[in-house]
């Protein structure tokens, strides 16, 4: 398809919100820019034919079953976007608060603001929360920053941050970034072993980054056991909640003792992911970690009025401009009204068992390699296939083909020809069985018709692209 | 219950198939001391009930005042073809397109985003997004640190202060030193930038127009950074950039803008966009996500992700940045808005802006007190100074409907008395009349 740069006709007007052309420029000739910017002329209707056709060339959960594994791709009830759709809340100019005695301009967002960090609270049992994180990964990042305040604050000399060898690429990403030293532990039968982590736990460890469920989709039993270890050395425990949504209602990672815990709040509470962001990603903590929260924090006054509090000299100050995706966990607030205790419970049961539904009937035909209870997902593993010539890659294919998006593939890493597989709690019955269906006659066209898989995908606006070319050529915008 | 759509006769069936008896059997591995302490949610509601909890609130806001605020975040009016076309559910409820083969409407629109933002900036290539503004900044910061294996930054005060705060907060772990070069009265002291710059400075940070509202010309600076191999970082309030000098006309290596007023809602502070450009060198240490074009088995053009090397996933520790998402929908936000304004749109919002900030300007200097704190050109915003303290004035006018400005000694010691106002295509010039008035009489 065209690009809209090549569709440009110079001299075509678009839509101008306002009349009048200034003719002034009030800056001196130097201070200009010279000749055409390069944007597009185009009218109302090129734009909204361009970008209607743009969408219809791609694959969503509003139009095609999404089992991609650790990315929780549930469906986004339509009623959360009139909520954050509202004026009043749109168009509130970020910086209001800060106008001294303004916090009465806002009671109604401080008000969302302090709501559903009461409700986070409960869910997870954490003492309080940041909103501010504006993704999962940098609810990370925060995390990982309150965990070297808190040492820091307390004099210890901590350098190592442990990460588990099925942890997703952006935990030791992220204690990086923050400073540390990133210490491998390897998994036993799929979960977190206590041998292996006796071996590198020490005085110099900061801390662990767990997944639980793992991305595996198995639960770690040992947690109890994982979590009494790490209090010996005074190192914190941090819960990507990546997979949260396996959970609530049956365990909160605060009883169990994790210091510090964020959501993916497009994975657990509904957000829609608008290929590829914005997220959201709040953080919470156990009572000792709660000075270091980054500024500002809402607080409730005795007369019920709500205000920003600056004044936390331990803070480890701003991770983002102001109060994070406010826009974002308004649906999530939204979302969460909705459902209730018991409908986020119910949630998570339905998940899990459309999973271990699914895993059981593809496990007639695939390798499981952990075939024992799952949670929210499982991976299964086309080892077999690939012996034959036919790769991880070629399912997901196969199955872009026949139109649904793919699973998770070669990953986690520590499963080879790895098809990771998350259903969630929104699709129906027929989908899951259509789904395992096709998923098996792909299985059996390994002995009969490989190529079919192989050269898939044919029925799609393009065939397999050639990535290779991409990144040695660079072709990065319309220019270069 | 809602969005569960199993019967119970369905569920039933599962069950057998998984050969268990019920649900609960699926949570057996939870043991009883991890089972929770409380879970005290508040019943759920009908979505009636919902929205019309959330109606209140919002009702609790005070959005109709009249608002001359600015700070980096601007109210301009959005065409509605950019609601109708990025609210449509392939594009909302997509994920990010690791099958590119299913995703070529979110892979193309991001290369449009690339080109337009490259464009607009003046530069070779850019990512796809970011968090927002100051990430782009913090990000554009690491790339120099990492580019040059340096570790002292040069910054400039007259930068936005909730940027350099955050970066403040990034650096505190990392061996990474800020050398802040104080505000000149509201000026970019471009003289003491350059002489803060040795062979020891990874990167020079400076933003124009400035957080006063002035416009520089950063040729020279940019001139002397690249003299001891330091890499020149902008930051740049993009509907202006239609007008002015771009980043790539300076000679900076890095430019980064907030996108928030390309077609994004305020909505008290996000989701907003990071724009991050960059000239070709610098391309393999930027962080995030970025679409390249290439050709399918068959010929035809298409678009992947790109250059994923640098990413998480693959170099886990040793990353770029651990940014593995990007805010594709809003950069397609940003890209539907330029598109629907068109060049000539965007330089009309851009000039009216300009106008009313200027007729805003004389009419508050007219009253007797108030001076110029900017100093020579500015664009849409500027600083006056008041003969009381800001937040005084401020205080007398929201009563009465109008936020006249941000008071710059929340940030500026000294500055207690400045007021920043800005003015878009949408501030009218009789609101500007009713703001002077005001502030005439409250000053009285």
């Amino acid at each position: 398809m065209k690009t809209i740069f090549e569709q440009s006709v110079a001299g075509r007007e678009g839509c101008w919100p306002c009349e009048g052309m200034a003719e002034e420029a009030y800056i001196p000739k130097d201070m200009l820019r010279e000749g055409n910017i390069g944007l597009p002329s185009v009218s109302e209707l090129d734009v909204v034919r361009h970008f209607t056709r743009l969408s219809q060339l791609n694959y969503s959960v509003d139009s095609n079953f999404y089992p991609l594994g650790s990315c929780t791709m549930k469906y986004n009830p339509k009623f959360t976007e009139v909520a954050a759709g509202l004026p009043g809340f749109t168009r509130l100019h970020p910086v209001l608060p800060q106008l001294r005695g303004a916090g009465g301009l806002c009671q109604g967002a401080l008000e969302v603001m302090y709501e559903i960090e009461r409700l986070l609270c409960e869910i997870t049992g954490m003492a309080a929360y940041t909103m501010h994180p504006m993704a999962g990964a940098h609810g990370e990042l925060t995390g990982v920053m309150l965990m070297a305040a808190y040492h820091r604050d307390k004099g210890n000399k901590k350098t190592k941050v442990i990460v588990p060898d099925s942890a997703h690429g952006t935990n030791p990403a992220s204690a990086a970034i923050a400073g540390f030293e990133i210490v491998s532990v390897e998994s036993k039968d799929g979960i977190v072993d206590p041998a292996a982590l006796e071996k590198v736990l020490d005085d110099e460890v900061a801390g662990m980054m767990m997944t639980c469920p793992n991305t595996l989709g198995l639960f770690e039993k040992n947690l109890p056991e994982v979590v009494r270890m790490l209090r010996k050395v005074d190192a914190l425990l941090y819960y990507d909640g990546a997979n949260l949504n396996a959970i609530m209602g049956k365990m909160r990672v605060g009883d169990v003792g994790f210091d510090i815990v964020h959501w993916n709040v497009h994975k657990t509470l509904a957000t829609p992911h608008g290929g590829g962001g914005p997220g959201s990603g709040p953080v919470g903590v156990s009572e000792r970690l709660v000075d270091y929260l980054p500024v500002s924090r809402v607080r409730k006054r005795e007369d019920g009025q709500f205000f920003l509090d600056y004044d936390f000299p331990k803070s480890i100050g701003y991770v983002a401009p102001f109060y994070g995706n406010f826009g974002v966990y308004l649906k999530a607030y939204a979302y969460i009204l909705r459902l209730g205790g018991a409908g986020l419970t119910r949630a998570s049961e339905n998940a899990v068992l459309a999973a271990n539904y699914m895993r059981k009937r593809l496990s007639s035909h695939f390798e499981v390699p952990y075939n024992r209870t799952c949670m929210h997902e499982f991976v299964i593993s086309a080892t077999p296939q690939a012996h034959k010539g036919v790769h991880a890659l070629d399912f997901a294919k196969g199955l872009l083909d026949r139109g649904y998006h793919a699973p998770t593939i070669y990953f986690p890493l520590i499963v080879p020809e790895a098809l990771m597989i998350e259903p969630t709690e929104t699709e129906n019955k027929e989908t899951l069985d259509k789904f395992c269906d096709d998923l098996i006659e792909l299985a059996e066209l390994v002995d009969t018709n490989p190529e079919a898989l192989t050269s898939a995908p044919v029925n799609l606006p393009v065939t397999r692209l050639d990535e290779t070319k991409a990144a040695r050529s660079m072709e990065l915008t319309d220019d270069l | 219950m809602p969005f569960v759509p199993h019967t119970e006769d369905e569920v039933r069936e599962m069950l057998a198939t998984i050969g268990v008896g019920s649900v609960d059997d699926l949570f057996a591995e939870i043991s009883a001391d991890m089972r929770p302490k409380s879970f005290d949610i508040p019943e759920g509601l009908s979505e009636m009930e919902v929205l019309s909890k959330l109606e209140a609130l919002a009702a609790k806001n005070a959005t109709d005042s009249v608002s001359f605020l600015g700070a980096g975040f601007y109210d301009h009016y959005i065409p509605a073809a950019v609601d109708a076309l990025t609210m449509r559910g392939e594009f909302y409820t997509a994920y990010t397109p690791y099958q590119p083969e299913a995703s070529q409407g979110t892979l193309q629109a991001i290369f449009e985003y690339q080109t337009a933002v490259a464009r607009l900036l003046g530069m070779d290539c850019a990512n796809a997004s970011v968090y927002d503004g100051g990430t782009a900044l913090y990000e554009a910061t690491m790339m120099a640190v990492r580019k040059t294996k340096r570790r002292k930054i040069v910054v400039s005060e007259a930068l936005n202060p909730i940027y350099r705060v955050m970066l403040g907060s990034y650096t505190t772990n990392l061996d990474v030193d800020l050398v802040t070069i104080p505000h000149k009265d509201g000026q970019t002291d471009i003289e003491g930038l350059k002489a803060a710059l040795d062979d020891s400075t990874a990167a020079v940070l400076v933003q124009n127009p400035n957080f006063f509202g002035s416009v520089n010309d950063l040729t020279e600076l940019f001139a002397a950074a690249k003299a001891v191999k330091a890499v020149s970082i902008m930051s740049v309030y993009p509907v202006l950039q239609t007008l002015l000098k771009t980043p790539g006309e300076m000679g900076a290596d890095i430019a980064v803008a907030e996108g928030q007023s390309l077609g994004l809602p305020l909505s008290f502070g996000g989701p907003y966009l990071g724009i991050m450009t960059c000239t070709k060198t610098m391309v393999r240490q930027m962080p995030g996500r970025i679409v390249g074009r290439t050709t399918d088995t068959n010929g035809r053009t298409g678009y992947v992700l790109t250059l994923q090397a640098r990413e998480q996933h693959i170099r886990r520790q040793r990353a770029t940045s651990n940014i593995c998402s990007n805010q594709s929908l809003c950069a397609l936000r940003a890209l539907v808005h330029i598109c629907a304004l068109g060049e000539m749109g965007l330089k009309r919002v851009a000039r009216v802006s300009m106008e009313r900030a200027h007729i805003c300007a004389e009419r508050l200097t007219a009253i007797p007190g108030v001076e110029m704190l900017t100093k020579g050109s500015f664009g849409n915003e500027f600083a006056v100074t008041l003969p009381v303290n800001a937040f005084e004035a401020i205080d007398k006018l929201t009563e009465r409907g109008y936020v006249p400005g941000f008071p710059l000694g929340r940030y500026f010691e000294g500055l207690e008395n400045g007021l920043l106002v800005a003015c878009t295509e949408k501030t009218s010039e009789e609101q500007i009349g009713i703001f002077a008035e005001m502030l005439r009489g409250a000053l009285k």
